[in-house]
C-alpha cells in the first residue's frame, strides 16, 4: 500500500484542516441553499503549530456570491477584486484565507479537471457534493506541489468555542 | 528605485517564504520576469506550460487590474505596489455529467455482504460509500466478448458496477483461449456470452448481467446504447469502432476505447460533449486490408488484458468522477519496450459527425463505409481458382504443378503442403524470376486473400498458368489433410 501525502516544502504546508463541525454543516447548508447551482465560500482562520504538526485551523466561514454569470450549476468563481477585499478584511481582524469551499451539484465530492487547472498551492479547497439538493459527502483537498493532481487533506474536528 | 511585488500566501513558499519581493523594472512583464528569475519555484503557478499567465492569476498596481491597464507592458514607477491575486474558479467537470448516475446513487443502498465485499474500495477517499453506490447505480455495454470484453467484464463486474450488458454472438473457439480469460476449455462450442455469464455472476452476484446475443448494427445500435451511462468499445474491427463512436456520439455517451495489434495497443475515451471523438482522430477508414485483424496479424495473448484493464480503469474514473480521463489523450503502449506514450487529441472542428456543421445525422452502413464489400467474383475469376479437391486429384494424377506458398516462414513452419515453394507476398515482384510462365503454378496462403494478391501480380507480369487454392491451406487442412495442425 502506498499513500500520497501533501508533498508540499516549506512553512505553508499543513497537515490538515481543522474545523468545526458547527462550520461543516453551514458549508453543507450553503450547498444546499444554492442547489442546482454551486456555492462558495471562504474559510478563514490562521495556519497553527499542534503537537509539532502544522494545522490549518478554521475559525470561521464565510459564504460568498457564485459570481459566474452563466454555467452557475456546474462553475464558480471569485474574482480578484472580491478576493482583495475579502483578504483585506480577514488581516484587519488578525486571520487569512486557509482555503474555499464550493458545491459540486449532482457530482461527487471530488475535485474536477476544472478545479486542478485552476487551483492554487497550499488553500484548502473543500468540497462538498449535494444530490437532489440533499448535501452528501464532504472532503477537502489540496493541490500536488507538482500540479499533476489532488491530495485528499484530513478533516480534524476542532471543538465548538 | 525597487518596485514592491506583494506574494499571496500560497506562493510565499515558492519565493522563499517572503511576502513581498522588490524588483528593478519599468514594466508589469519585467517585474514578472525577476521575480520568477530570482524564484523560478513560482513560474509553473503563475504561467502555463506556452508561457503565458494563467487565467486565474491577476496583477494589480496599485489597485487596477492590469487588464483593465495596458497588461504586461503596463509602465511601473517609484511608489507603486504590485499585487499578485488569485481569482478562484471551479466546479464540476466532464464526469460529473454522468449526473443521473448521482441522483440515481442517492437511492441505492448496499447490503452488509456488499459493504465487505467492497471495502477495500470503501477506504478509499476517491471511492467511499458515496462513490461505490455510483458504481452501483452505474450501467456500462461492453461490445464483445473476446479479448478485451474478457478483463473488462471481470474487472468491472468485480467492481460492482450495478448493471453490466455484453454484446457478442461468437461461440468459444479454441483460437480464442490465449487470450480471452472469460472463457475456457469447457466451453467449447458454447456462445461466448453463456461463459460469460457464468464466470461473471460467480465473480459477483450482485452484478445484473444482461446478454444480447446478436451483432451490433446501425439498426440496433441506438436501441441498446440509450439505455447505459458508458459504452466501451471491446471489438476489434473498423466497421464496428465508427459504428460506436457515432452511436456514442448521438447519444452523447462516453466511448471508452481500446485497440490491440501484436505487441502494441491504445486506448482513449472518446466524448463529443467534452473533447474530441474518434473521426476526429480518424475521419476515415485505412483502406480495407492493410491493417490486420488479430486473426491476420496475431496478438500477444496477454496485451487485451493490459488494454482491457485500461479501459475498465477509465469507466470505474467515469463513474466515480474520480481523477483525470483519458479525455483528449491517446494512451499508446509498447509492450516489447515495455512503454507507454502519450498524444494530446484535439477536437476536429471540421468532424463531420461532432463538428458545428457536422453532415452526418444518423448512422450509416458501416461495412460500405470501411470498403468491405460482399464479395462477388469477377468474370473469368473462376478459371483461376482450383478447389483443394481438385488439386489433390491432380497430384496423384502425377500432374506436374508447382506449387507456391505466400505466407511468411514462421507460418511455413506450423505447416505447410508438401513441396511447396516459400515466396512471401512481399517478395513475389522481385522474386518472380525464379518462376517459369510455362509451368502451371499453384498459389495459396492461409485463407486465399494474400495469394489472391500474388496472383494479380504475376497476371499483370505476364504469367497466365495459374491458380489460387480456394480457402488456403486452412482449407487443404480440413479437407484433404487432418495430420496438418490448423492455426
Amino acid at each position: 500500500m502506498t499513500s500520497k501525502t501533501a508533498a508540499g516544502r516549506g512553512s505553508a504546508t499543513s497537515s490538515g484542516l481543522m474545523i468545526r463541525p458547527t462550520d461543516l454543516e453551514a458549508i453543507r447548508r450553503h450547498g444546499e441553499d444554492g442547489y442546482p447551482n454551486e456555492s462558495c465560500g471562504l474559510l478563514l482562520g490562521r495556519v497553527e503549530l499542534t503537537g509539532g504538526v502544522r494545522v490549518k485551523a478554521v475559525t470561521s466561514v464565510d459564504r460568498l456570491e457564485n459570481e459566474r454569470d452563466d454555467s452557475r450549476h456546474n462553475r464558480f468563481l471569485i474574482t480578484p477584486a472580491t478576493f482583495l477585499s475579502a483578504d483585506r478584511a480577514a488581516r484587519q481582524r488578525g486571520v487569512e484565507i486557509l482555503g474555499f469551499y464550493h458545491s459540486h451539484p449532482n457530482a461527487p465530492a471530488t475535485p474536477s479537471e476544472f478545479d486542478r487547472e485552476h487551483a492554487w498551492p497550499f488553500y484548502s479547497y473543500v468540497i462538498v457534493s449535494v444530490v437532489n439538493g440533499d448535501a452528501r459527502e464532504l472532503n477537502s483537498w489540496v493541490l500536488a506541489e507538482d500540479r499533476t493532481h489532488y491530495n485528499a487533506e484530513p478533516i480534524v474536528p476542532a471543538r465548538e468555542d | 528605485m525597487p518596485i514592491p511585488i506583494y506574494i499571496p500566501t500560497p506562493l510565499r513558499p515558492y519565493a522563499g517564504g517572503q511576502d513581498q519581493v522588490a524588483v528593478d523594472a519599468g514594466t508589469v512583464d519585467e517585474a514578472l520576469a525577476c521575480l520568477t528569475a530570482a524564484h523560478p519555484g513560482l513560474k509553473k503557478h503563475l504561467y502555463t506550460d506556452d508561457g503565458r499567465l494563467r487565467s486565474f492569476v491577476n496583477v494589480y498596481v496599485n489597485d487596477d487590474d492590469i487588464r483593465y491597464l495596458a497588461g504586461g507592458t503596463t509602465p511601473i514607477k517609484a511608489g507603486d505596489v504590485l499585487t499578485i491575486v488569485p481569482s478562484i474558479a471551479g466546479g464540476v467537470s466532464e464526469a460529473g455529467r454522468l449526473k443521473d448516475i448521482a441522483a440515481r446513487a442517492a437511492d441505492v443502498t448496499l447490503s452488509n455482504d456488499e459493504i465487505q465485499r467492497y471495502s477495500r474500495h470503501l477506504i478509499m477517499p476517491e471511492v467511499t460509500m458515496a462513490g461505490q453506490k455510483r458504481l452501483k447505480a452505474a450501467s456500462v455495454l461492453v461490445i464483445g466478448a473476446g479479448g478485451l470484453g474478457s478483463p473488462l467484464g471481470l474487472y468491472l463486474a468485480a467492481a460492482g458496477v450495478g448493471r453490466l450488458g455484453i454484446v457478442d454472438f461468437d461461440v468459444v473457439d479454441v483460437t480464442n483461449l490465449q487470450r480471452q480469460i472469460l472463457h475456457g476449455t469447457a466451453s467449447l462450442g458454447k456462445p461466448k456470452l453463456e461463459s460469460a455469464r457464468a464466470r461473471l455472476s460467480d465473480l459477483n452476484p450482485y452484478v445484473h448481467i444482461e446478454t444480447y446475443e446478436t451483432a451490433l448494427t446501425s439498426e440496433n445500435a441506438l436501441e441498446l446504447f440509450r439505455d447505459y451511462d458508458v459504452i466501451v468499445d471491446g471489438t476489434d474491427n473498423f466497421p464496428t469502432r465508427y459504428l460506436v463512436n457515432d452511436a456514442s456520439v448521438f447519444l452523447d455517451k462516453p466511448n471508452v476505447y481500446g485497440s490491440i495489434f501484436r505487441f502494441e495497443g491504445q486506448a482513449s475515451v472518446f466524448w463529443a460533449a467534452e473533447g474530441p471523438c474518434y473521426r476526429c482522430l480518424y475521419p476515415e477508414p485505412p483502406p480495407p486490408g492493410l491493417v490486420p485483424s488479430c486473426a491476420e496479424g496475431g496478438v500477444l495473448g496477454i496485451l487485451p488484458g493490459i488494454i482491457g484493464v485500461i479501459q475498465a480503469t477509465e469507466t470505474v474514473k467515469l463513474i466515480l468522477g474520480a481523477g483525470t480521463s483519458l479525455v483528449g489523450r491517446l494512451l499508446l503502449f509498447d509492450a516489447l519496450r515495455m512503454s507507454f506514450r502519450e498524444l494530446k487529441l484535439k477536437k476536429n472542428p471540421d468532424c463531420p459527425v461532432c463538428g458545428p456543421n457536422r453532415t452526418i445525422h444518423e448512422l450509416i452502413d458501416y461495412q460500405q463505409f470501411c470498403g468491405i464489400t460482399p464479395h462477388v467474383a469477377e468474370p473469368g475469376e473462376a478459371e483461376f481458382e482450383i478447389a483443394p479437391a481438385d488439386l489433390k486429384s491432380r497430384l496423384d494424377r502425377g500432374d506436374r504443378l508447382v506449387i507456391v506458398d505466400v505466407r511468411e516462414p514462421h507460418e511455413y513452419e506450423i505447416n505447410h503442403i508438401r513441396g511447396s515453394r516459400l515466396i512471401p507476398l512481399g517478395q513475389v515482384p522481385e522474386r518472380m524470376h525464379e518462376l517459369s510462365s510455362a509451368d502451371e503454378i499453384i498459389l495459396h496462403c492461409k485463407a486465399g486473400l494474400r495469394s489472391a494478391k500474388a496472383l494479380a501480380i504475376l497476371r499483370q507480369a505476364g504469367f497466365s498458368r495459374l491458380k489460387n487454392l480456394t480457402g488456403g491451406i486452412d482449407r487443404w487442412a480440413q479437407e484433404i489433410d487432418p495430420t496438418l495442425p490448423r492455426y
